[in-house]
């Protein structure tokens, strides 16, 4: 498998919900792409469609949102029997929502692990039989093979006792117990992508660690991408290469890890890194936090978004024009009219 | 840090709370949750004590017990009030109760159940005022319009409802709320939990200057250490219903003194792709407080268990000045804060 092989390209993706209210953009223009076996971070705070990019992805957006612009490529590699690979793009954004081809896809190739393992479980099938269903529908074998299949993919992901849990019901479980009952089945069918929307914000510090853990060693077996969806700049830290930051529906900044940590740019990510407390930090210490509020969706200012909370606001050019992504090194994007000729 | 030698505000000896498990027909108690069980610490006038730990492990029934927002099995929580007369809260009538209430005022996790959907702000802060009959009328509106500027938000919003307001803005709210009858001590259960980073931020230094403002005494409860290590002048531990280790926030977070602390610390996800991963995971779960193991509660999961941690529970020690500690090998292991 070649790292720099693409996995899937998503391009100026837009997905609104149209409600009563009025229409909220969810996602308004995002670009990024992840490599196949990459770790990609997405990271923002709540309401800046970081989930809806990973529902997007499956195709899985609940009503009234549609996605009604952009390109989702999804490269698909195949091994032919000389050992060639050959690779086939597919762009989800055109596939029936509940088509054969998106479910041959979704669940198969590419899986999702969700914040809430109690709400996201079926409570009236036992584990087992969750992790079954995806065996059977994706793959050709009985119920028993697919037994022993899920029993073993229990075992993978640290599950005590696998043989006595799979007949357990959600309910028996704790968290912890329960997040690697569905992480379990989200790798159930070896997916080549698998998106995490915040898979540990419901648990306590202690299992968290034991689940980053797991989650940083099946990917190194398995060599699956993941799309890390959270807004824990921690999280980000530990398990991503490269971060996509958003904010109100778009990526304002994209780097890898280090880049994002040591060098941001855009006002918003400065002001994000600047706003969390650190372990080790002196309580003397002022945070320094972003005036005023996320802005109503349904009425975003023009412009840039973050421009009534920037720092280095320009008027006349922020709150005026549409930003466009800038190139400030090779892998280093920026939604900022500060790296502009404006800037200058 | 210097050592703070004002006055005692709070001193909790020994509390307790069983919830009882109760089963069939009769009701009848086949055991107990116990939630807190024989928790002593104090606080000092205008401290911040942290209080951390895993959910289940008492921390908020800790906070509720020194309100009595529910009644403690035994213990005491002594309180010295403005008049410098020192009373045990879990024995007042019920007159007295409400008098003291109006020094220890609470702010609440969730700032969107914790505020009355059909009650304006003014209705909202102005409850406090007006139950006490402090103020009413204009007085009671330029009141609560302090209150709100305090509190950084606009007094013109006094007439609105909850829901026209984002989290953060909520949040304040509830603060406004706890402030309005000039308390002395405020029980903070997880003020920032539910707040976006940016916004928490803000919740955060307005707690702090609140503090500086008014010369507040805070219980902070949470578990979110790098928060609680902000505003914390010292930090309590807990585990499964018991206090496993405090000290000043210095102290407790360079120099741990109990393995729980010391995995706790490792545990937290660092924003620095550059740091030196030695993460200790812990194995398996949070004991179960209606059926704890024997010995230590944190046996089963310590890294540096011995036989005698099996049996014997150990005591809360003031192993080093100002530093308690409940291990047994508190004195011999030399283990790692954030700093290592």
């Amino acid at each position: 498998m070649n790292q720099d092989q693409m996995l899937l390209e998503v391009r100026n993706l837009k997905t609104y919900f149209f409600l009563e209210e009025g229409t909220v953009h969810a996602i308004d223009g995002a670009d990024f792409d992840i490599k196949r076996g990459e770790a990609l971070g997405v990271v923002g705070e709540s309401g800046c469609g970081k989930s809806v990019t990973g529902q997007s992805v499956l195709r899985i957006v609940p009503n009234p949102g549609e996605i009604v612009e952009g390109e989702i490529i999804y490269y698909r590699y195949s091994e032919r029997s000389d050992g060639t690979e050959v690779q086939e793009a597919v762009n989800l954004t055109e596939l029936h929502p509940r088509g054969d081809e998106i479910r041959a896809i979704r669940g198969g190739e590419i899986s999702m692990v969700f914040q809430e393992p109690m709400t996201s479980l079926s409570p009236v099938h036992t584990i087992g039989q969750q992790i079954m269903e995806a065996i059977i529908l994706h793959q050709e074998v009985d119920d028993d093979e697919a037994r022993r299949r899920a029993i073993d993919m229990l075992r993978r992901v640290g599950m005590p006792q696998p043989e006595i849990t799979v007949d357990n019901y959600p309910h028996q479980l704790s968290g912890g117990m329960r997040q690697r009952g569905m992480i379990a089945m989200a790798l159930s069918c070896s997916p080549s992508l698998l998106i995490a929307d915040e898979p540990t914000t419901a648990l306590d510090v202690t299992t968290e660690a034991q689940i980053l853990q797991l989650m940083r060693d099946l990917q190194q077996d398995l060599g699956m991408a993941i799309m890390f969806i959270t807004h824990d700049l921690g999280v980000i830290a530990e398990m991503t290469k490269r971060v996509a930051v958003m904010y109100m529906g778009k990526v304002v900044e994209m780097a890898d890890v280090d880049t994002l940590f040591y060098d941001p740019k855009h006002p918003y990510t400065r002001a994000l890194l600047n706003s969390i407390p650190r372990l080790g930090q002196k309580k003397s210490e002022r945070l320094e936090s972003i005036k005023g509020v996320v802005p109503d969706p349904y009425n975003l200012p023009p412009g840039c978004p973050f421009h009534p909370r920037c720092a280095s606001f320009m008027p006349g050019v922020c709150n005026v024009q549409d930003v466009p992504n800038y190139t400030v090194e090779e892998g280093h994007k920026v939604r900022c009219f500060l790296y502009s000729e404006y800037g200058e | 840090m210097t050592e703070n030698t004002n006055h005692m505000l709070l001193r909790v000896n020994n509390l307790v709370k069983h919830f009882p498990i109760r089963r069939g027909m009769l009701k009848t108690t086949i055991g107990a949750v116990r939630a807190v069980d024989g928790v002593s610490f104090h606080i000092r006038e205008r401290e911040t004590l942290g209080l951390v730990g895993e959910s289940g492990c008492g921390k908020t029934t800790t906070g509720r017990c020194i309100m009595r927002a529910i009644e403690p099995t035994s213990g005491e929580v002594l309180y010295t009030s403005a008049n410098g007369e020192t009373v045990n809260i879990p024995e007042l009538e019920k007159h007295d109760m409400k008098d003291l209430r109006r020094e220890i005022q609470m702010i609440f996790q969730d700032p969107y159940s914790s505020l009355n959907p059909r009650m304006t702000l003014l209705q909202i802060v102005g409850e406090p005022l007006s139950v006490n009959k402090v103020a009413r009328g204009t007085e009671l509106e330029e009141r609560v319009a302090d209150l709100l500027r305090v509190v950084g938000l606009r007094p013109e919003y006094m007439r609105r409802y909850p829901h026209a307001f984002s989290g953060g803005q909520r949040q304040r709210i509830g603060i406004a709320r706890a402030l309005a009858l000039n308390p002395r001590f405020i029980v903070a259960d997880e003020p920032v939990s539910a707040l976006d980073v940016s916004i928490q931020a803000q919740v955060l230094n307005l707690l702090q200057d609140l503090q500086q403002e008014f010369g507040l005494t805070y219980l902070f409860v949470a578990h979110d250490l790098s928060v609680v290590e902000h505003i914390s002048d010292r930090v309590a531990v807990m585990y499964v219903g018991k206090l496993v280790e405090m000290a000043s926030t210095e102290n407790l977070y360079y120099h741990p003194l109990h393995p729980y602390t010391e995995a706790l610390m490792s545990s937290v996800p660092k924003p620095d792709p550059r740091a030196v991963k030695r993460r200790i995971v812990l194995e398996g779960e949070v004991a179960n407080p209606a059926n704890p193991p024997s010995g230590c509660y944190f046996h089963p999961r310590c890294r540096y268990c011995i036989d005698l941690c099996k049996v014997e529970e150990p005591e809360l020690l003031e192993t080093e000045p100002q530093h308690w500690v409940k291990c047994h090998r508190a004195q011999e292991l030399s283990l790692r804060g954030v700093a290592g």
